[in-house]
């Protein structure tokens, strides 16, 4: 059955609350989840304060500031601090979204940051991603084709390449399937907006020769057919897509070639 | 403990090769009760309260009594499939879940058959 509480070893319970910085006015309270495998104790929520002064303008600005200035074993993922890698996709203020472009003053109040929901955590605000990306690779991410090569590229008019915006700019951070009620008590068959989004981006390419394999792979109750179009997904993404909607228009596909 | 790969982990048995009959069912019947419902209530809630013979004489009309078994078909049908998405979401253990389907499935014919027993008595005098 679906669980509503967290087992009694993940509840997460009050950490510690690290000492303010000196001579500093404009300080701005951050509470973390923090969570090390290797402690054997539960989560715990630490407290700490930045100093506004000398921070940069991004929630991604302040974490840096916190591990090279606070505390060194505060652990999280970031590389590119633009919105295109996908790293630091994280739950920040009850959204799942990027650290990254998501700005200091989009949040009222204290700071609150833990890691995307419902996924296993590795460390503080890793969380494993392992089976979103196993599911990624399921959907075969990559242009099949049937035809011989041809001699240059394969052609693809404008119009048909308008069709992929609103698709390509998936960045796979993870944040809308981690948003998904039925991600998170069916994630294990469901495939979630993310993967699904991604095989739409495929289904459509007018490049593509396996748009029937593809649509005969996610003919099915749970791979597909969990989606209730409860929205999150669309709602939270950090690059503005809408997976509720790629996911619909599969739908549409699957009834389309039933007629 | 076991050396699966993710990616085999993910497939699991694979494609059912199905849900799309599930699915567009579930919108056709969801888009065929509004008129039923509607056309279903009107003669219930104007003879509602009203005796014995008056509400026997109601559904005697073949109009009422064909929208009435329209009406509990379809209801049914509708809430058969409504009810298994809602378990297939919530229940896991395969064991109970297959149980609760197979039950709602004949809970659902069961409660549908006897409305539609019920109205045809009454419509064909019996």
């Amino acid at each position: 059955m679906v669980e509503l509480t967290l087992p009694k070893n993940s509840r997460v319970v009050v950490g510690k609350t690290w000492p303010k910085p000196e001579g500093a006015t404009n300080l701005r309270t951050f509470k973390i989840y923090r969570y090390d495998p290797d402690s054997g104790s539960n989560p715990r929520v630490d407290t700490y304060f930045v100093d506004l002064d000398t921070c940069g303008p991004m929630i991604l600005d302040a974490l840096i500031k916190i591990k090279n200035e606070i505390d060194p074993t505060l652990t999280f993922r970031r590389s590119c601090r633009e919105g295109i890698c996908g790293s630091c996709a994280m739950n920040i203020d009850g959204i799942n979204t990027l650290a990254c472009i998501y700005g200091l003053d989009d949040v009222d109040g204290d700071v609150k940051i833990y890691p995307l929901p419902h996924m296993p955590v590795v460390k503080d605000l890793i969380p494993d991603l392992t089976h979103f990306y196993a599911q990624h690779a399921s959907i075969m991410p990559w242009l099949e084709t049937k035809t011989n090569r041809p001699a240059k590229e394969w052609r693809q008019s404008i119009e048909d390449r308008k069709k992929l915006d609103g698709l390509y700019e998936c960045v796979m951070c993870a944040s809308c399937s981690t948003s998904c009620p039925s991600y998170w008590w069916n994630g294990d068959r469901y495939l979630g907006p993310a993967a699904l989004l991604h095989a739409y981006r495929w289904i459509i390419d007018s490049r593509d020769e396996a748009t029937g394999e593809r649509l005969d792979e996610l003919e099915d109750p749970f791979k597909l057919y969990r989606c209730h179009t409860i929205m999150n997904c669309a709602r939270t993404c950090p690059k503005g897509l809408n997976p509720a909607k790629a996911i619909a228009e599969i739908k549409k596909m699957m009834v389309e070639r039933k007629m | 403990m076991s050396y699966k790969t993710d990616r085999a982990r993910v497939s699991g048995l694979g494609s059912a090769k199905d849900g799309t009959h599930h699915f567009w069912n579930q919108r056709l019947t969801s888009v065929a009760l509004i008129p039923l419902t509607v056309l279903f209530v009107i003669p219930l809630a104007y003879n509602l309260g009203g005796d014995h013979a008056r509400v026997v004489e109601a559904y005697s009309h073949p109009f009422n009594a064909l929208v009435a078994v329209l009406f509990l078909v379809t209801g049914f049908l509708h809430l058969q499939q409504g009810l298994q998405v809602v378990i297939e979401d919530y229940v896991h253990g395969p064991a109970l879940r297959t149980a609760l389907i197979v039950g709602n499935t004949l809970f659902c014919w069961l409660f549908g058959l006897t409305g539609v027993f019920a109205v045809a008595k009454i419509a064909f005098g019996a």
